[in-house]
């Protein structure tokens, strides 16, 4: 864990109430895609906690979608302020997992972080085949970014607006690519359905309220099938598995 | 010139008297990898029951202005897994006073656990934790009631040689009352003051936030209550106190002192920043060199 004040080089509206921020980092360690920073927002008591989306030579790309109080406050901090970061929190994906081809499901935001392991796995040589829902297609994110990292990407949304109308699970019925380590991310209702879906090994991203966001305020512990773990430290990624839905 | 921040508290002499408080910290050990926890006076432990318990359902953390709730409920792996696992790894890096939290639903319950934590070499202080908000039949059940705040103090008298401290609720009409009877009930210390129980309600889903319902609150709003609450105590006891509740700055810890706190503990202040002691710790130099103050000593209970 390192905790550091960071500058924002970049805030802005990049979909529906969806922002892209951009941090340079005071100090930096070597993150890992699944981990998350716990961000400090001005006038708020606790921090709150965000997935990854790129990281390197000291800079944090983060995506976040305006749902309550505090990410509207952090919706209006400008370029140039700074920002209060805990930072190298979490068990992220384990990319390694994957021999060859792997399968990536996300939901809304969740595509923030699967893009930062769809990098790790394309240095390592990896085929990747990623399938992304969205609500609709104004809320799309980081697609030109995934075209670039892909063997194939699909696309769905609820309303059609955009690829396959339906849910992932739709897509990946009607079409299933070749994988050998599957990883989702998304709303917990989605996860579970690709996870029942899905045959084989793979990995899940969960999301909880938390405290800390460092693992000794047991705010944020989850049952899981090898017993009591916290979602900020053992996770939030999940073996699929170990998950009890 | 060198400050002294040393205090003594039952005969146990801490660095400083800033403390993690309990639930707040985990085992000390969580923390060990972000800095050298040698800089602490002490660490009160999670609080520890007889068995292990996984605690309240999720949500169990609500941000609040000024503060925050909690139910986690007494999530923990049972007074057993203290003694034999946590403390033992605990003392291979830390060497400051090292406080157990004991947590129970029956006389029995603590009577056994402050046994047990008696037994254990690597425990300097019993912290009887009488007080917590957030599980049904116990805690605080035994904290708002003189005559059963009495009965487990002796229990817990009866069960152990080591300093016994009573942890108390703030959520009482008078808690001089409450703290007089555990005085005469043979406590060797006082830490004042566990949460407050309160609530939020998520007006979109028209539920409360937390699964439990209710929750501890804590955080910088309750500190004027709780320096009161030291005050009024300190007034009417002997025994010593460690003050606790909204500290999060080093002038809060020399308030608290002046009220008459001989050592302080810093609560939700950490689950903000997981760094938050040792900066503390650092400032407080500083504070007591802008305030003329020479000693920590000196200030105990001077108002």
């Amino acid at each position: 864990m390192i905790k550091s004040l960071y500058t924002i080089s970049g805030n802005s509206l990049v979909a529906d109430d969806t922002f892209r921020l951009e941090l340079q980092a005071g100090e930096t360690g070597r993150e890992i895609s699944g981990e998350f920073v716990h961000l400090s927002i001005p006038d708020f008591y606790l921090r709150r906690p965000f997935s990854i989306c790129d990281a390197g030579d000291g800079k944090l790309t983060i995506f976040y979608k305006v749902v309550g109080e505090g990410t509207k406050v952090l919706s209006k901090m400008c370029v140039g302020e700074k920002i209060d970061v805990l930072a190298k929190l979490g068990r992220g994906f384990s990319a390694d997992e994957c021999k060859e081809s792997a399968l990536l499901v996300g939901g809304g935001l969740g595509a923030a972080p699967l893009h930062f392991l769809a990098k790790e796995l394309k240095a390592e040589g990896k085929r990747i085949h990623a399938v992304l829902g969205f609500n609709k297609a104004s809320e799309v994110v980081l697609e030109e970014e995934f075209r670039a990292l892909c063997d194939s990407l699909t696309f769905t949304s609820l309303d059609g607006s955009l690829g396959i109308k339906g849910f992932v699970t739709d897509a990946l019925k009607a079409s299933l690519p070749q994988y050998d380590y599957f990883y989702t991310c998304g709303p917990m209702i989605m996860m579970k359905a690709v996870c029942d879906f899905l045959e084989g090994p793979g990995e899940a991203s969960l999301e909880e309220r938390m405290g800390c966001g460092a693992g000794f305020c047991y705010g944020c512990s989850i049952q899981t099938a090898k017993g009591v773990r916290r979602v900020c430290t053992d996770g939030p990624v999940f073996k699929k598995e170990d998950i009890l839905w | 010139m060198v400050k002294d921040l040393s205090v003594e508290l039952c005969g146990i002499r801490l660095q400083n008297p800033v403390i993690p408080a309990s639930g707040t910290f985990g085992f000390g050990l969580e923390l060990e990898e972000s800095f050298d926890l040698n800089c602490l006076g002490g660490i009160s432990l999670k609080g520890s029951t007889r068995e292990a318990r996984y605690g309240n359902s999720l949500p169990r953390i609500a941000d609040c202005d000024g503060g925050m709730l909690n139910s986690v409920g007494l999530q923990n792996p049972g007074i057993d897994a203290l003694v034999n696992e946590k403390i033992p790894a605990l003392r291979k890096i830390f060497n400051q006073a090292v406080i157990a939290n004991i947590s129970g639903f029956s006389i029995e319950e603590y009577e056994d656990c402050c046994a047990k934590a008696d037994a254990c070499e690597g425990i300097d202080i019993l912290e009887v934790n009488i007080s917590c908000p957030n599980v049904r039949h116990g805690g605080m059940a035994f904290g708002t009631d003189p005559k059963a705040a009495a009965e487990v103090t002796k229990a817990a008298r009866e069960a152990s040689r080591k300093p016994l401290f009573i942890k108390l609720s703030p959520n009482v009409t008078d808690i001089v009352e409450i703290a007089r009877a555990v005085e005469d009930a043979g406590a060797d210390g006082l830490t004042l003051v566990n949460t407050f129980l309160g609530m939020r309600i998520d007006i979109a889903r028209r539920k409360p936030v937390l699964a439990n319902t209710m929750g501890g609150f804590s955080g910088k709003a309750i500190f004027p209550i709780a320096l009161r609450m030291v005050y009024q105590v300190a007034h009417a006891c002997k025994i010593p106190i460690m003050g606790c509740g909204g500290v999060s700055r080093a002038e809060d810890v020399i308030e608290m002192m002046m009220a008459g706190a001989t050592a302080v503990q810093v609560g939700a202040q950490n689950i903000r920043n997981p760094f938050a002691c040792p900066e503390i710790i650092n400032e407080l130099p500083e504070v007591m060199d802008r305030l003329g103050i020479q000693s920590l000593k000196e200030i105990i209970g001077s108002v």
